[in-house]
C-alpha cells in the first residue's frame, strides 16, 4: 500500500500532520504519538522577536468545537532554530514551520533566517484571526495576498505553503492570488472567527472578545471550501478543520485535499494524529485502494 | 518523563459530599506511582459535542489500591456526566499533570478555599510528621472534606456567611487564630491567592499557591492557560508561564495575580 503523498517535491510518508499551534513543536505531544509516524511535524507560529500573545482566558468550549484566542504566543525565531528543530531532526518526519509576523518584513526576517535550517517547507500564516496587526490583515485581500506570497517566495530558500482564512466572501480569490504570487502549496482552512458570552457574568468568554473556531463543527465549511479551491488552482492543499478520525481525513482527500492536518482533535484525544494516520490506512485496505494518490480529488 | 498516561480507568464509587461537590474513585493502575499532591487529571466527556478535558485536582492517593480520589463541583454540563458516574463505569483521564507542591518540614500553614480545599488532603496527609494549621474557607456550613482533613492536623474554619467558625475568608481566620507558620500551602480562587501573595511578603514567608485558568492541551503545548511570570519563562521567552506544565502550584514571588 503506497500512503506517500507529495507536497512542491517534498515526499511525505503518509499525508498527516498536525494543525500549527494545536502541538507546540512536538515535543509535549511526543510523550503520546510516535512523530515517525507522521508525514510531517508543523510548528506552531514563529515570528523575528518572542510574542507574548493575549490575555487570559485564552479558550472556550463550544458545541463541537472551541474558540481560541492565544494570541500567536511563541518565542521567536532564535529559540525555534536553537531548541524546537534540532528537537523534531531526531525524527524521520518532514519539519513544516509555521510563521506569522506583523508586517511584511518580520515576515521575511524569519524566512530568510530559515534558508539554511534542515526545514522542508515553511507555511505562511496569514489568516490568524486573533492579532490586531499582520496575520488576517494579509489574507482577506487578493491583491495583499498576492504581493505578500511574492515577497515571501523572493527569499524562501523552501517550498511555500500560504494558509488561507475562511474569513472570506470567496476562498477561491484568495487561493488563485497565493498561486498567481507563486505558492507551492496551500492550506486551509484556519479558524472562523466567533464569540462567546458568558451570560451569568454578562461579558465576553474570552478576553479578547472574539476567538476563532475550529473542531468538528466547521469540518463542513473547511471540506467545501478544500473543494472549491481544489477546482479554482492547480496547487497541492493541506486541507484541514475539524477533522478527528481516518473518514473525516479522506473526506478532505477525496475533496481534493492532498495531505491533511489534525488540530483540535489533539486536545480530545493526544493520539489522534497517529490514529488518523492509521484510519486512512484502513479505509484504503478496506475500499482495495493501493495507492492514495488515486483518492486525491475523487470526488468530482 | 514518559510518566503521564491517557487512558480509560474504572469507576470503584462515587459520592455526594455537597449540594454540588462530589468525590470520585476511580482505579488508574500505575499512574498512582508518580502522582504528588497537588498535581491533577484532565478528565474526558463521553460526548463528543464536549471536545475539552476537564482539569481536576487530585484529593487522595491510595497507592496500594492503585486509586486516585477526585473531589470536584458541577460547574456545567461536562461535570454534571461526571457526577453521574457509578461503580464500574469507565472514563477517561489524562494524567498525573502539573508540578504539585514542594513538600518541606517547615512549619506549614495549609490554606484553601471552596473547590480548592481538595489538594489539601493528600498534601495533609503526606506533611504527616510536620507541624501544621489547616484554615479552610467555605461559603456556607457545608464543609465538605473537613472532618477527613482534621484527622490529619488543627482545622480552622472560615465561612462567608458565619455559620461555622470564623466569619469571614481565610485571611481573616489566620489573622484573628493567630496562625503562625513558615510556608503556606495554598489553592483557591484568585482573589484569595492574590491576597495570601501580599501577606506572605509581609510576613517575609514563602507561599506555594496553585493557580487555574481555562485549559485546552494539559500538557503546555497550547498556550492557553498562561500566568503573568516575574521572569522570564522557558518555553517562550515571555513573561507568560504555563499553568498546566510550569504549574499549577507556583512560588508566589514568581507570579503576578
Amino acid at each position: 500500500m503506497n500512503t506517500k503523498v507529495n507536497l512542491a517535491g517534498v515526499e511525505l510518508k503518509n499525508p498527516v500532520m498536525e494543525g500549527s499551534g494545536t502541538f507546540g513543536s512536538g515535543a509535549e505531544y511526543s510523550e503520546f504519538v510516535d512523530l515517525n509516524k507522521l508525514g510531517a511535524v508543523v510548528t506552531k507560529g514563529v515570528a523575528n522577536v518572542p510574542w507574548p500573545g493575549n490575555p487570559t482566558p485564552r479558550i472556550a468550549e463550544t458545541a463541537s468545537g472551541m474558540l481560541n484566542a492565544i494570541g500567536l504566543q511563541n518565542p521567536g525565531i532564535d529559540v525555534l532554530i536553537q531548541r524546537d528543530i534540532p528537537f523534531l531532526k531526531q525524527f524521520d518526519t518532514k519539519i513544516i514551520v509555521n510563521v506569522c509576523g506583523k508586517t511584511t518584513e518580520d515576515y521575511l526576517e524569519v524566512v530568510e533566517r530559515l534558508g539554511d535550517q534542515p526545514v522542508d517547507l515553511l507555511e505562511i500564516n496569514i489568516s490568524c484571526p486573533n492579532v490586531k496587526e499582520g496575520g488576517i490583515a494579509f489574507g482577506q485581500n487578493p491583491k495583499a495576498v498576492e504581493e505578500i506570497t511574492k515577497a515571501v517566495k523572493k527569499v524562501a530558500k523552501q517550498p511555500v505553503i500560504m494558509k488561507l482564512s475562511p474569513n472570506v466572501t470567496d476562498i477561491t480569490e484568495m487561493a488563485k492570488a497565493a498561486e498567481a504570487g507563486g505558492a507551492d502549496v496551500l492550506s486551509l482552512i484556519n479558524t472562523l472567527t466567533g464569540m462567546k458570552i458568558d451570560i451569568y457574568k454578562q461579558d465576553f468568554a474570552l478576553a479578547n472578545k472574539t476567538g476563532g473556531l475550529s473542531g468538528p463543527a466547521i469540518k463542513p465549511v473547511a471540506v467545501r471550501m478544500v473543494y472549491q479551491v481544489a477546482n479554482a488552482v492547480k496547487i497541492p492543499i493541506i486541507g484541514m478543520g475539524g477533522i478527528q478520525t481516518g473518514e473525516d481525513a479522506m473526506e478532505f482527500i477525496l475533496a481534493g485535499a492532498t495531505a491533511v492536518a489534525v488540530g483540535t482533535a489533539n486536545f480530545n484525544n493526544p493520539f489522534a494524529t497517529e490514529q488518523v494516520a492509521a484510519g486512512i490506512e484502513s479505509y484504503m485496505r478496506q475500499m482495495g485502494v493501493d495507492d492514495i494518490k488515486d483518492l486525491i480529488g475523487k470526488v468530482k | 518523563m514518559q510518566e503521564k498516561e491517557c487512558k480509560m480507568v474504572r469507576v470503584i464509587s462515587q459520592k455526594q459530599l455537597a449540594s454540588d461537590v462530589y468525590s470520585l474513585w476511580l482505579n488508574v493502575g500505575d499512574m498512582v506511582k508518580h502522582t504528588k499532591p497537588g498535581q491533577f487529571v484532565s478528565v474526558y466527556s463521553k460526548d463528543g459535542s464536549r471536545m475539552l478535558p476537564r482539569p481536576i485536582s487530585i484529593c487522595e492517593v491510595a497507592k496500594a489500591t492503585k486509586a486516585i480520589r477526585l473531589v470536584y463541583r458541577v460547574v456545567g454540563e461536562g461535570t454534571e456526566e461526571f457526577s453521574k458516574l457509578v461503580s464500574e463505569d469507565t472514563v477517561k483521564i489524562m494524567g498525573p499533570l502539573g508540578n504539585g507542591y514542594t513538600l518541606s518540614d517547615k512549619k506549614a500553614i495549609l490554606v484553601a478555599g471552596g473547590i480548592g480545599i481538595p489538594p489539601m488532603l493528600q498534601l495533609a496527609k503526606e506533611l504527616k510528621k510536620v507541624e501544621k494549621t489547616i484554615v479552610l474557607g467555605y461559603k456556607d456550613s457545608q464543609t465538605f472534606l473537613k472532618d477527613e482533613l482534621e484527622r490529619y492536623g488543627k482545622v480552622i474554619v472560615a465561612t462567608e456567611d458565619g455559620s461555622v467558625g470564623v466569619k469571614g475568608n481565610v485571611l481573616d481566620a489566620i489573622r484573628e487564630e493567630g496562625i503562625e507558620g513558615e510556608v503556606i500551602y495554598s489553592c483557591g480562587p484568585t482573589p484569595m491567592l492574590r491576597a495570601l501573595k501580599v501577606y506572605a511578603e509581609e510576613k517575609g514567608i514563602e507561599a506555594q499557591i496553585s493557580l487555574e485558568e481555562k485549559m485546552a492541551c494539559g500538557i503546555g503545548a497550547c498556550l492557553a492557560c498562561v500566568c503573568q511570570s516575574k521572569d522570564v519563562d522557558e518555553h517562550s521567552h515571555v513573561h507568560n508561564k504555563r499553568i498546566c506544565k510550569d504549574g499549577p502550584v507556583f512560588d508566589a514571588r514568581e507570579v503576578e495575580l
